[in-house]
């Protein structure tokens, strides 16, 4: 059974998700990926502040497509999340909680999620019609120039997600094939 | 006897096929899809490709993208050489449907105008054209939306002759175990053997988008195919990434004459929405 988790995420629960646990997460999000994570390192190495305070939030690596009329939000999935490795150490030691995305990250960054005590989650991959269903407002707070790139505050409600790096840096992307291995 | 087609033709043309590939998956693709799902024996698996299939059914209902990533437009244009284009270029009018079916269709803006620049050009132009002259007087339109999960996947190397069929195995799974989660599996594998460094990439390409129906008619090139997906379907990866047997739906190989020196190997990595819309004018 999926277990139902509020966003921003309560670091008291943290110990209890683990790597392979299906969540529902509903609540706030920000989305940001290749472009907007630039940008975001170019400020702190600046001594600038974030246009976003990211203590305690929770970031989705993902460029929706436009929403058509009548609708809240358009496709919207996680994008490949190693792209991101080179910037999230930086920004898990400023305080971000949670991360989704898609893919294995690098042992710097499962290092980081350790230390930091946060979590990584993916979303299901090529399913952003499905996921576009859970996504219930989106707000471009910063960085509009970059479009699809941009930095939007959705509300998500049970948005499907899996616990991929949980915050003993236990992997799914290690321990899944391995159970499928084994088990065969 | 020439026969005449208005660019705009084509141009609207282009637009439609833009909009449908990226909302509707082909039948093929569906159906290998439909087999794996039914064939894989990994519950969580299973229920990862159950996933896939019901998101294919939203999107076509809502018309809305398969994926978010509505990729960069690969165009190959079929011409036939009794084919005349009046009203503009072929390029233009090709550029033209892009920018008309990724804007009023609602799909997402990918592309950027430099490698190093990265200022999104706002329209998903240019498209990535391919042409070809053909005999006849008429011209098909391919439009294959490619998603960079899977395109940065990708990989190519010019082996020796000695590394033979040997060599070409090793690096086919090596760079889908490289690939891991990272392409959307289970993956489509286009893979392209022999010609000269471009030609291998492009015929890595087009075994991804042709997709062949049915056997390779080369007996040796078929079950070098049906190796590799047996092969790769060992790996564990699995749908997503988290594990079971269905790593990859097919694997598609096309050949060409090469070098006394070479043996040129591409593969072109495409995800479980390996999307396609075709028409004829």
């Amino acid at each position: 059974m999926a277990k139902h988790i509020a966003s921003p995420v309560d670091p008291a629960i943290i110990p209890q998700l683990k790597a392979g646990d299906s969540v529902l997460l509903s609540g706030v999000v920000y989305t940001a990926r290749d472009a907007a994570h630039a940008r975001m390192l170019e400020t702190i190495k600046n001594g600038e502040a974030l246009p976003i305070d990211i203590r305690g939030q929770t970031i989705f690596y993902a460029g929706p497509t436009p929403a058509p009329p009548g609708r809240v939000s358009g496709a919207i999935g996680p994008t490949t999340s190693f792209r991101m490795d080179a910037f999230t150490p930086a920004l898990l030691e400023r305080g971000l909680q949670a991360i989704i995305g898609k893919g294995d990250r690098g042992a710097e960054v499962i290092r980081a999620i350790k230390q930091a005590g946060a979590v990584y989650f993916t979303a299901p991959a090529g399913c952003a019609a499905y996921l576009s269903k859970c996504v219930k407002s989106v707000e471009a707070v910063a960085y509009e120039d970059l479009g699809t790139e941009s930095i939007k505050r959705l509300t998500v409600h049970d948005l499907p997600l899996m616990v991929a790096v949980d915050c003993e840096g236990n992997d799914i992307y290690e321990l899944g094939p391995q159970a499928w291995l084994s088990g065969s | 006897m020439i026969r005449t087609i208005h660019a705009d033709r084509i141009a609207d043309c282009v637009a439609e096929l833009c909009v449908e590939a990226c909302t509707v998956l082909p039948k093929q693709v569906r159906a290998l899809l439909g087999e794996a799902r039914h064939n894989e024996p990994y519950a969580p698996a299973r229920e990862s490709l159950a996933l896939v299939c019901e998101n294919c059914k939203i999107a076509e209902q809502s018309r809305i993208p398969i994926c978010q990533d509505t990729g960069m437009t690969v165009v190959i244009a079929e011409v036939g050489q009794d084919v005349h284009i009046e009203g503009g270029t072929l390029e233009d009018a090709v550029n033209r449907g892009v920018r008309r079916g990724y804007t009023e269709g609602y799909l997402r803006k990918s592309v950027v105008r430099g490698p190093f620049d990265r200022v999104n050009t706002g329209d998903n132009t240019p498209a990535a054209l391919h042409v070809r002259l053909v005999a006849g007087d008429r011209l098909k339109l391919t439009v294959a939306p490619k998603g960079f999960g899977s395109e940065n996947m990708s990989r190519l190397t010019m082996l020796t002759p000695a590394d033979g069929m040997r060599g070409v195995k090793t690096f086919v799974l090596e760079t889908v175990r490289l690939a891991g989660a990272n392409p959307c599996p289970p993956v489509i594998l286009g893979v392209g053997i022999g010609g000269t460094f471009e030609q291998a990439a492009m015929l890595a390409k087009e075994a991804l988008i042709e997709l062949r129906e049915g056997d390779h008619p080369d007996p040796v090139i078929d079950a070098l195919e049906k190796e590799l997906l047996d092969e790769i379907n060992r790996t564990g990866i699995g749908p997503q990434g988290y594990g079971g047997l269905t790593t990859a739906l097919a694997v598609r190989i096309k050949t060409a004459p090469t070098h006394i020196a070479g043996l040129p190997v591409a593969v072109n990595v495409g995800c479980h929405a390996t999307r396609r819309a075709e028409a004829y004018l």
